[in-house]
């Protein structure tokens, strides 16, 4: 399942990358990328710095073209009218700094198409929903970096674009910037914008994606359903806390124990063996349990995985 | 293309009304009247000290008395100079001591008179003295050596050279075309200076601007919804326009402050410095001169010259816009190590002044025939020949040349543009450059 192009069956996703291949020159940074992405997922785009994220965000935006494969929006080839659909927040951000405010957002949401009625209006409302309604006639540079963030933020999503493309959204922001940030990106998708988050940061959105790709030199070594995949990489491990009393021998000949601290013992099992067998055992072993959970890997373990399975 | 307006608007109206957009575009004409102003009070000073210089003549070259001018004063005296020094140890009545020795031989072609002074006398002093001196002995040795002052004076003749044309004229004369070629090399001059210095203003202008969304990371955002093609030609469009803006201010404001000043502080060009040797114009050869003047620019063939001048200052502005927003878009973060990229483009505007120096001399000399052909030149070159009437054929050629190149040079820009604003961090090299054109992106 890891290779195939659909991640689910949806009439038309909102967006599909058709073994899609890029190269600056000799070094190729996109290399047969393929997935789709169902009309209102967010999806993860993973991967370490220079694994071909934004190169393969920009072709998804447009802005540059790939050397081979397609790239399909809701199932129309990419054109030049999808830009508007799309709002996209760069890595490398900035707005014009000798601009008002007010003026800079009305000339971005213009170039996505709106009438400068629509625009205008519109920017009213995020200005007031962020507590910016007073900033119109000020110049950028004379806003706090935080304001900042904000109008660049607004700018992304006044078009109400149908797909957000996020290239590491949260790097630079403080955390109640953030936290704003990531509900009203919350907001929008419930609203049926599509997401995609890039990042190579990825405890950062593991629990906002619902699906990932993982790309790494180019190539993408990985995707599908966080679910589905981090069953994939169980260890069958469960980590137990207890109040520090030593734990009983006939634990340690049962099971294999690891990382042991103060209060915790992570206790592996083998294939097969359930949990709630071993929860069982504990109680009847007299095992003071303050608390029992099954370790799931995280993401940045599963790609760590991944890679060195790849390469041996 | 409703793009493109937006972008064109965006550029012209945010810098339209930049502070130092208006004060570069309100400060110059005022500059320039009070640069007027104060030169004219610079060369009209006179200096109201009174120096008076005690005049030995043992000569008796001056017969007793030299007429004074402003601030100099003669006195001859009939003391001897050791005398003289007794008397004034130091020096507070005289600035200086003239001692003119006797001439001893009339034939010789050396007089040596001598002022002593513990002042510094200015060289406008000493140079009155010596023409005071100078003509002085002319006037001595022709009465000395019996010349006769009228065929002495025969000797000086003024020569002009009367240039017709060979054909003639439409209206039938064959008028006189020596003031033409004058006025020709006047308007030809201020025309090329005029496109070297707004190609290179509003084509850094571009260039700055093309920095400033790659510096300030706007560009990615932007390009997002503008193909890059899209935006660069927007930028230089804009800017153009805001070019062309402050352009038409100058030649409303310029004139018109330049001859409001002339009616406040009354200059009228006539307290010029005297230049040594130059005869006196008499008023009525000055109203003569100012005719002819005007009569000659009457001539010129403002159809042609006007519109040509105007398609030039399009065609070259696009050309080397063109090229510095390519520039503008391969530079780093850092500003000042970029500056290297733009000497390439210096090197031909720059070459291109000195040659249409040498057109108009020459206007058509192969030089000037070729480099108003060649589309690099031509912008700068072929305005400054227009006052001298050029073949048709030869203004025909090098406008197509320069749009045709302008067209090219578009596209090569746009190719490496939409690569550059992309590539942040350090400043790109030629070689990079020139892979762009071509490469797929």
């Amino acid at each position: 399942m890891t290779q195939s192009p659909t991640l689910v069956n949806t009439s038309a996703p909102v967006i599909e990358v058709r073994s899609v291949r890029k190269a600056y020159g000799e070094k190729v940074a996109v290399d047969d990328v393929s997935f789709a992405m169902p009309p209102d997922a967010i999806l993860g785009l993973l991967g370490p710095n220079g694994a071909g994220k934004t190169s393969l965000i920009r072709m998804i935006t447009t802005i540059t073209a790939p050397d081979a494969g397609e790239i399909y929006f809701q199932g129309a080839p990419l054109n030049g009218y999808h830009p508007t659909q799309i709002g996209y927040l760069p890595e490398e951000r900035g707005l014009y700094k000798q601009m008002y405010v007010g003026e800079q957002l009305l000339y971005l949401a213009r170039l996505k198409g709106l009438s400068t009625r629509d625009a205008k209006s519109r920017a009213q409302e995020w200005l007031a929903k962020f507590e910016l309604d007073g900033q119109w006639k000020k110049k950028v540079e004379e806003l706090s970096k935080g304001m900042q963030q904000q109008v660049q933020f607004i700018a992304t999503v006044i078009h109400e674009p149908k797909l957000l493309i996020l290239d590491e959204p949260f790097s630079g922001l403080d955390p109640v910037n953030a936290t704003r940030m990531r509900t009203e990106i919350l907001r929008l998708h419930a609203a049926g914008t599509a997401v995609i988050f890039s990042t190579h940061r990825m405890e950062q959105v593991e629990e906002l994606c619902e699906y990932i790709v993982l790309i790494d030199q180019g190539r993408n070594i990985l995707q599908g359903k966080v679910r589905d995949i981090r069953r994939q990489f169980i260890e069958h491990r469960y980590r137990l806390t207890h109040p520090g009393d030593p734990l009983p021998a006939a634990l340690a000949q049962r099971y294999e124990l690891l990382n042991h601290t103060p209060s915790t013992v992570d206790i592996q099992l083998s294939e097969g063996e359930d949990g709630n067998v071993l929860l069982r055992a504990l109680l009847d072993m007299g095992v003071h349990i303050q608390g029992f959970q099954e370790l799931l890997p995280s993401l940045n373990e599963i790609f760590i995985k991944r890679v060195t399975r790849l390469n041996a | 293309m409703s793009n493109l307006w937006l972008v064109i608007q965006r550029e012209y109206v945010t810098r339209v009304r930049r502070k130092s957009f208006i004060l570069a575009t309100l400060l110059t004409p005022i500059g320039m009247a009070l640069f007027v102003v104060v030169a004219n009070f610079v060369l009209g000073y006179e200096n109201d000290d009174v120096q008076r210089i005690a005049v030995i003549d043992d000569a008796d070259l001056f017969g007793g008395a030299i007429a004074d001018e402003s601030g100099l004063y003669f006195d001859f005296v009939d003391q001897s100079l050791a005398s003289l020094r007794e008397e004034e140890p130091g020096g507070t009545a005289y600035a200086g001591i003239l001692v003119i020795p006797t001439i001893k031989n009339l034939r010789s072609r050396n007089y040596r008179a001598q002022l002593y002074s513990d002042e510094t006398l200015s060289m406008d002093v000493q140079g009155k003295i010596r023409r005071r001196i100078q003509s002085a002995l002319r006037e001595y040795k022709i009465e000395a050596l019996e010349i006769d002052q009228a065929t002495l004076a025969s000797l000086d003749t003024d020569v002009t050279v009367k240039v017709s044309s060979l054909s003639p004229t439409e209206d039938g004369s064959n008028e006189d075309r020596s003031m033409a070629t004058t006025i020709g090399a006047g308007i030809g001059s201020v025309m090329g200076f005029l496109m070297y210095i707004t190609i290179f203003a509003y084509g850094a202008m571009v260039m700055r601007s093309v920095m400033e969304e790659k510096t300030s990371r706007i560009v990615e955002v932007v390009v997002s919804s503008v193909r890059p093609f899209t935006l660069m030609l927007g930028k230089i469009i804009g800017v153009g326009m805001l070019g062309l803006t402050q352009v038409l201010v100058w030649l409303v404001t310029i004139p018109l402050l330049l001859f409001v000043v002339g009616l406040l502080f009354g200059i009228d060009g006539s307290n010029q410095p005297e230049m040594a040797g130059s005869p006196e114009m008499d008023p009525q050869e000055l109203q003569g001169m100012v005719e002819r003047v005007l009569a000659g620019l009457g001539d010129l063939n403002w159809w042609i010259i006007a519109p040509s001048f105007f398609i030039y200052f399009l065609g070259g502005y696009f050309i080397y816009a063109s090229l510095f927003a390519a520039v503008g878009s391969s530079m780093g973060d850092d500003m000042g190590e970029g500056q290297t990229l733009t000497i390439p483009i210096m090197i031909p505007v720059i070459l291109a002044f000195y040659i249409m120096m040498a057109a108009i001399q020459n206007p058509n000399s192969s030089l000037a025939v070729w480099s108003s052909i060649f589309p690099l030149f031509a912008p700068i070159v072929m305005p400054a020949r227009l006052a001298f009437d050029p073949p048709l054929w030869q203004l025909g050629l090098s406008i197509l040349s320069v749009f045709l190149f302008a067209g090219l040079m578009i596209w090569v820009a746009s190719r490496i543009y939409r690569v550059g604003i992309l590539n942040y961090g350090k400043k790109s090299s030629f070689k990079d450059m020139g892979k762009w054109i071509t490469a797929k992106y």
